[in-house]
């Protein structure tokens, strides 16, 4: 690797890069990402190198190991461009069929390709699928040209040409001015202004003149994975957001926290700052410019709470993470004490297309007070799960049932959850509300990091509060008592409530539980734990009140209120589901209809889960 | 010095005072159970919590790691204070239903039922026997383990540790393990018999 | 010439950096499955940490066991994702199949069972983690077979 010294050597290398890469006829794109991986995309990879050196065909088709496409519902995905051919679901036996025929022979394999469940219609390309037909793809779009292990894949497509602007052509002040007028606010989760952290860090005096500016990849929001597919896919992108950051703020030294739940991520970032430092891009005089800064990765240990800044930096520390009082703000006194800089991995990946597109282009996206565009993972009872990039100011509605597809097997939608367990879940009449981070703070919830989980019919909302307070009590740190004894008060009364003993008096004193957390805990976790709750008392209060007076589940979820038989003109008496239960409480001989023994039965329902002739009913 | 305002009345502080060393100062009381002079303020119990009006907005904060600010105002005994407070000894009394100190705190500060499901634990993880083995006795025999509804106040592996000298500081600062309460009866139950005696009227409620 | 023991190996490829703490923890329970007394005694002595403070950050994190783990670790997601479709009654049908709870490790040292608050996977939810592996779409039923083949693979039924 050559070490670059000069903007016009990057500029020299980008270009050689560039038409190396052209000299192939195809490219074969796999998605690599934990999704694909988990429905088998290694083998599909192995499989496809196979083919590819018995065929010969190499040297004249670039084969490349990608991050996240964001389908992840479809994978393992396989592009082949230039056409841009989109296969799906493609299994190791398919791979050489595939190829023979796509590559080879010119052939289109129809059945491998999405088919849109409504027009019923098989897609050809990419962007004629559904799921990203609304979707502006500024960040994740990358993923599809770079393997994250090679970075000359990132500078072919313009890697580190921001950085290149910003060190050379640019004063700090001036980078701070652009990411001012391009509107950025932060994306994991507050949508504090990017500019006004980083002046203020800037601003500040240390001791030593050591800053530091940290990147959160500690992802702890359950059901949001887009930091992770973005320190996956491109983790060069982040760190040249990061060094771009450092040159503006004045830092010498960075971290990247991140979680140890994502391995691959892990092993793809050590990768990637290796590949940069041995480059020039971190280390002594970047790029010729006199520039230090460097990165570290500190990997944390399974904390939610050490999302939040305090205690991020105390872990980091080799402390315990718990957070402290905030009444001297981390940008003067961070980490050990020095002047620090916090941004989650999206708002880092967003500063490099800033300085490439300009502030007033990039500031043409999204609504008057939310710039640029937000990641989301669209999860939960929705047909076409994954990831999805779109424009903020684009509705609820829009991303659920444009871009997701809306609810599968028939049924109705409930609820849409955001911003993990310090947002709230917000209803059907609310769909039409823009995705922005006003908007959704308005109706009681909030952006999050962009966790998006859509709940249907079969979802109980009492259930849900109770879920988020149950993940509360074991992922507080346990310091303050609001948060500590205030969560576990809500699970017991939650507990009762779903357990069929709740009483009318305990939604007064959620009410006001709920209140007394947000206004005295000492961090932003116990201050926003009642959210989930508070939300759901607000929209679905009717729930609460059918759980308590009428000892009633609507969703079927809460075990205590339900109970299960089986229809006894339905059964065919074939001994599935008594074979299934786990603790003998179906009776019956075959071929004749069988029964529940209540006293027995634990309501796991797994012979509703098993039974072919929807004979068994829950009520 | 730092001026601002106390439950209406104007005050100076040194600069880096914290609001409940001012109000100490001036002899305005409010309640702590995690503070104590000499050690590190920790702010988890909540106790000590203010309204503090800055730039027209009202927040609560906890006043023992507050530093004062000029121009500031602070309302010790507004009702938003009051009704946080009694929660929060309503909390504490569920973790630890016969403290004589807390007990004491339910009477004074108009306490007079547990909503909560009692649960005596013996320990309000305040946290201050952790400060006082590591600051003032140089020993660090003790710490918090665990997170979240588990923690708790430990040696390491639950063995005792070289550390420790049994000097016995960590009883002395420890706010709940005094002998009970002679009043109540049952966890959960509130003794409330000082009720008529402390003077409440040292607190004006008016806001 | 004596092996170096592998928490102070860690501590060694770390430069003994207290930053790196974590990462050294995770290595050392890399090697034993779980965090021995006696490896966090060392490391506390080989990089100046008082045993309390060490101790305290061992059992906050929640990666960490200083408990020995068995053979094969099944782990549930119990994130949102995961929750709404029914992770619950996979983790009851896991429970009742291995006969211990969350946390816990089976008598015979073969199994163990963990829950995680989300791995990032919830385009496949109910994701449960079998050394490693993962398995999408799991359900009760599902999870009762995974266990029984695991068992099996083991010589028990």
């Amino acid at each position: 690797m050559v070490r670059i010294e000069t903007p016009a050597a990057l500029e020299e290398l980008r270009k050689n890069l560039a038409d190396e890469r052209r000299r192939y006829e195809r490219v074969l794109i796999l998605c690599g990402g934990t999704g694909c991986r988990a429905q088998g995309c290694n083998a599909v990879y192995e499989e496809t190198r196979k083919v590819f050196e018995e065929l010969g065909i190499q040297d004249r088709v670039a084969l490349r190991y990608t991050g996240c496409h964001g389908f992840c519902e479809m994978g393992p995905i396989m592009i082949v461009k230039p056409q841009d051919i989109f296969y799906t679901r493609v299994k190791v036996g398919e791979v050489r069929d595939l190829i023979t025929k796509t590559l080879l022979d010119g052939e289109i394999v129809r059945e491998k390709l999405y088919v849109d469940p409504r027009s019923g219609d098989a897609c050809l390309t990419m962007s004629e699928v559904p799921f990203y037909k609304k979707q502006v793809r500024l960040l994740l779009g990358m993923n599809e040209s770079v393997d994250p292990k090679n970075i000359d894949d990132y500078i072919a497509i313009g890697g580190y040409s921001a950085l290149s602007k910003a060190l050379f052509r640019m004063e700090p002040e001036q980078i701070i001015e652009e990411v001012r007028r391009a509107g950025l606010r932060g994306r994991g989760g507050a949508g504090f202004p990017t500019a006004e952290k980083w002046a203020a860090t800037r601003r500040a005096r240390s001791r030593d003149g050591i800053k530091y500016v940290l990147c959160n990849a500690d992802e702890g929001d359950p059901g949001a994975y887009m930091d992770r597919s973005l320190l996956e896919g491109n983790p060069q992108l982040v760190l040249e957001g990061m060094i771009i950051g450092a040159y503006a703020i004045g830092a010498c030294e960075g971290y990247v926290y991140v979680r140890h739940e994502y391995p691959l991520a892990v092993e793809n970032l050590y990768t990637a700052i290796e590949q940069a430092r041995e480059m020039g891009f971190l280390g002594k005089d970047i790029m010729g410019s006199g520039f230090d800064f460097d990165v570290h990765v500190s990997i944390g240990g399974g904390a939610f709470v050490c999302g939040e800044s305090t205690a991020l930096m105390a872990s980091i520390e080799g402390r315990l993470g718990e957070p402290r009082v905030k009444h001297i703000h981390t940008a003067e006194r961070g980490l050990y004490d020095r002047p620090t800089n916090l941004n989650n991995v999206e708002t880092w990946a967003n500063v490099p297309v800033i300085i490439n597109m300009g502030a007033e282009e990039y500031a043409k996206l999204g609504t008057e007070r939310s710039k640029g565009t937000k990641i989301f993972s669209l999860v939960g009872k929705i047909r076409n799960t994954g990831l999805v990039e779109v424009p903020m100011g684009i509705s609820l509605r829009e991303i659920i049932f444009d871009i997701g597809g809306g609810m599968p097997n028939g049924k109705r939608f409930k609820a849409v959850q955001t911003g993990g367990p310090s947002g709230g879940c917000i209803p059907e009449q609310l769909l039409d509300t823009p995705v922005d981070f006003d908007s959704l703070y308005d109706v009681g919830s909030m952006m999050g990091s962009g966790g998006m989980i859509v709940m249907d019919e079969g979802t109980c909302m009492v259930d849900i509060a109770r879920f988020f307070v149950d993940f509360l009590c074991g992922e507080s740190c346990g310091k303050c008592v609001p948060c500590r004894e205030g969560l576990k008060q809500m699970l017991y009364i939650l507990d009762d409530i779903t357990g069929g003993q709740g009483s009318p008096e305990q939604l007064e004193i959620l009410q006001e539980l709920a209140e007394v957390m947000r206004d005295t805990s000492l961090c932003g976790l116990g201050q926003t734990a009642a959210n989930p709750v508070l939300s759901t008392l607000r929209y679905f209060g009717e729930e609460y009140r059918e759980h308590i007076l009428e000892r009633k589940c609507r969703a079927g979820v809460c075990k205590a209120l339900v109970s299960y038989s089986i229809d006894q003109d339905k059964c065919t008496g074939c001994m599935r589901c008594k074979k299934a239960c786990p603790v003998g409480a179906i009776s019956g001989e075959k071929k004749k209809p069988h029964h529940v023994i209540g006293e027995k039965c634990e309501k796991c329902g797994i012979c509703l889960e098993v039974c072919e002739f929807q004979a068994v009913v829950r009520k | 010095m730092v001026r601002f305002v106390i439950d209406g009345r104007s005050v100076e502080a040194e600069k880096g005072w914290t609001v409940l060393e001012t109000a100490r100062h001036y002899g305005i009381e409010i309640p702590t159970l995690c503070y104590m002079e000499g050690l590190t303020p920790y702010s988890s119990c909540r106790l000590c919590i203010v309204e503090i009006i800055r730039g027209g907005r009202s927040r609560l904060s906890a006043s023992c790691s507050y530093p004062v600010q000029e121009g500031i105002e602070v309302r010790t005994n507004s009702e938003k204070v009051r009704r946080a407070r009694k929660v929060i000894i309503e909390l504490l009394l569920a973790s630890c239903p016969n403290s004589r100190t807390l007990q004491c705190l339910a009477s004074k500060y108009g306490v007079t039922k547990i909503r909560f499901r009692p649960e005596d634990r013996g320990c309000i993880l305040c946290g201050l026997c952790v400060r006082m083995c590591k600051e003032q006795m140089q020993a660090g025999a003790i710490g918090f383990a665990n997170r979240g509804t588990q923690r708790e106040v430990a040696m390491p592996f639950h063995s005792r540790s070289e550390e420790c000298r049994e000097c016995g500081a960590c009883l002395y600062v420890c706010p709940v393990c005094e002998l009970p309460c002679p009043g109540p009866l049952r966890p959960g139950q509130l003794c409330n018999s000082c009720l008529d005696t402390v003077q409440i009227e040292a607190f004006p409620s008016k806001d | 010439m004596e092996q170096k023991a592998p928490e102070l190996a860690a501590v060694e490829k770390y430069g003994g950096r207290r930053s790196c703490l974590i990462q050294i923890l995770h290595e050392t329970q890399r090697e034993y499955h779980y965090l021995p007394e006696k490896a966090l005694r060392n490391i506390s002595k080989a990089m100046g940490i008082p045993m309390t403070d060490l101790y305290g950050v061992a059992t906050f994190f929640k990666a960490f066991s200083l408990e020995p783990k068995g053979k094969h670790t099944i782990t549930c997601c119990m994130g949102t994702a995961c929750h709404v479709r029914n992770s619950q009654g996979v983790l009851d049908e896991l429970r009742r199949c291995l006969g211990i709870e969350p946390g816990q490790t089976t008598d015979d040292m073969m199994f163990s069972l963990e829950t995680v608050n989300c791995v990032g996977a919830c385009a496949l939810g109910p994701v449960v983690i079998i050394d490693g592996e993962y398995l999408g779409e799991v359900t009760p039923a599902r999870a009762k077979k995974i266990v029984q083949r695991l068992m099996e693979g083991e010589g028990k039924d």
